[in-house]
């Protein structure tokens, strides 16, 4: 009996207690949004490098009252409109974010707070048209096309690369490792091109593998590159980001649908050996499926990159996080996150490797699908693509 | 203040988010959890062909992380919109 008095009288003070303490949360609600203390920013520092921007930013120098100088390199800006035309300069005459500069302004959070812009249509670093006395112009509509730190990063890579490649091919043709071993360079490249084609080309396309065979490496070798370079340091985040990724599936899709023929549309729409009733639900399933296999490649590229990237900067934030709060915190979270960031970031290489090897050979099952009904004539056993 | 205000509010669409790409996470553990069951089984009736399960078994894997990370992207986009 005195037992569940007991119990009573805990659950009563438990509820008193909660309902005093907790009502603290809902009076920030519609309040505090965003932070106001200037101590460290995680957010912006995490999106400062998953996002695109037009110069490359290397460090910040903090004077001694606490103002921020951020030490860039900065990259061109070109922009085209119909009003204005063609206008190609420096992004380092924006101040980042500072000054406008020949009617153009670069938007920043702080601005876009200070104006009401509308985080659904504008985005910080989005360079926008101002009239001349400073108000945005919302007649005229800005094509952005400059060299950002994306772009330019993608450059660099695929210079490497092709560069590496055309060395190691010479090598080839003037004879070297064509009937003896490889040797040097050519036997870094080799095992991973024969990986290629014997695990990913050969058993999924057949007998025409050739045809294929220098879409799959280069898909493979660029996404490689992109993913490793974007694990350096102060890097940009590269494959990390949604149009690149979009436009290699895209591509991917198109190669599907060229190499697809009559067969591989007959077993969407009329898969064999499937009951009436089945195939009112089976035919749309298989038709949306023929989109949604590039739109999963996109995504899954994407997801794994960008979670990796901001996975590693959150542990190193939280350094920061806790040294904010009290000094000897922070020194003590150093240690442990820096082990569990080496730990993720051995991890991240690995999922460089996976996900390039993964992108390569789900578009060669998908091309193979595509292709596989001239390459046997009867005897289908599966009548679904998975 | 009624509920649905305080459900709209932003600190709990924040929470939302995280937790449901906490949940995508359970489903991605469970899925390539049972995956590993399968191919390290495999793997132990049949040693000479680790290979082709291995390979099978990444495939596999990335293909249920796949989903698993459409998941985390709207929990994400949760957060953010």
């Amino acid at each position: 009996m005195s037992r569940n008095c007991f119990k009573f009288l805990l659950v009563a003070g438990f509820s008193f207690f909660s309902a005093f303490y907790f009502n603290n949360a809902f009076s920030q609600v519609g309040g505090a949004k965003g932070p106001e203390k200037k101590g460290f920013n995680a957010k912006e520092i995490i999106f400062g490098h998953v996002l695109n921007n037009h110069d490359f930013h290397l460090i910040d120098i903090v004077d001694d009252n606490g103002a921020k100088r951020p030490v860039s390199l900065p990259l061109p800006v070109i922009l085209y409109s119909t009003q204005r035309g063609l206008d190609a300069f420096m992004s380092s005459n924006f101040h980042h974010g500072e000054q406008n500069y020949h009617h153009y302004m670069m938007l920043t959070d702080e601005k876009m707070e200070e104006l009401k812009l509308d985080p659904t249509k504008y985005n910080a670093q989005d360079i926008v048209a101002i009239t001349d006395d400073g108000q945005i112009d919302r007649s005229i509509r800005v094509y952005d096309v400059s060299l950002t730190r994306n772009v330019v990063q993608m450059l660099i890579a695929l210079a490497i690369f092709t560069w590496v490649m055309l060395a190691i091919a010479k090598k080839y043709k003037n004879g070297h490792g064509v009937t003896s071993a490889p040797k040097g360079s050519q036997s870094l490249l080799e095992p991973v091109i024969t990986f290629v084609r014997d695990e990913v080309a050969k058993p999924n396309l057949g007998d025409s593998y050739q045809k294929y065979l220098p879409f799959l490496l280069t898909i493979f070798f660029f996404i490689l590159i992109n993913n490793i370079f974007g694990l350096l340091p102060g890097s940009a985040n590269v494959s990390g980001n949604i149009a690149f990724t979009a436009v290699l599936g895209i591509i991917s899709f198109v190669v599907i649908l060229l190499s697809s023929d009559r067969h591989y549309w007959g077993h969407i729409f009329n898969p064999p050996g499937v009951p009436l009733g089945v195939k009112f639900i089976l035919v749309p399933v298989e038709f949306i499926s023929v989109f949604i296999k590039p739109f999963a490649l996109i995504i899954r590229l994407f997801a794994n990159m960008v979670a990796g990237h901001i996975i590693i900067i959150c542990l190193i934030s939280l350094i920061f996080i806790f040294g904010n709060m009290n000094k000897y915190a922070g020194w003590g979270t150093a240690p442990f996150s820096v082990a569990f960031t080496i730990f993720i970031y051995l991890i991240e290489v690995l999922v460089a490797f996976l996900q390039a090897f993964i992108f390569t050979m789900l578009t060669a099952v998908f091309i193979g699908q595509a292709i596989e009904g001239s390459q046997h004539k009867e005897g289908h056993d599966d009548s679904v693509m998975v | 203040m009624d509920l649905l205000t305080i459900m709209l509010s932003t600190p709990i669409g924040n929470a939302g988010g995280a937790v449901g790409a906490g949940l995508a996470a359970v489903g991605a553990g469970i899925g390539i959890g049972q995956i590993g069951k399968g191919a390290v089984e495999a793997i132990a009736r049949q040693p000479e062909v680790a290979n082709d399960i291995r390979a099978n078994m990444i495939l596999t894997a990335a293909l249920v992380e796949g989903a698993a990370l459409f998941a985390i992207i709207v929990g994400f986009l949760a957060m953010v919109l």
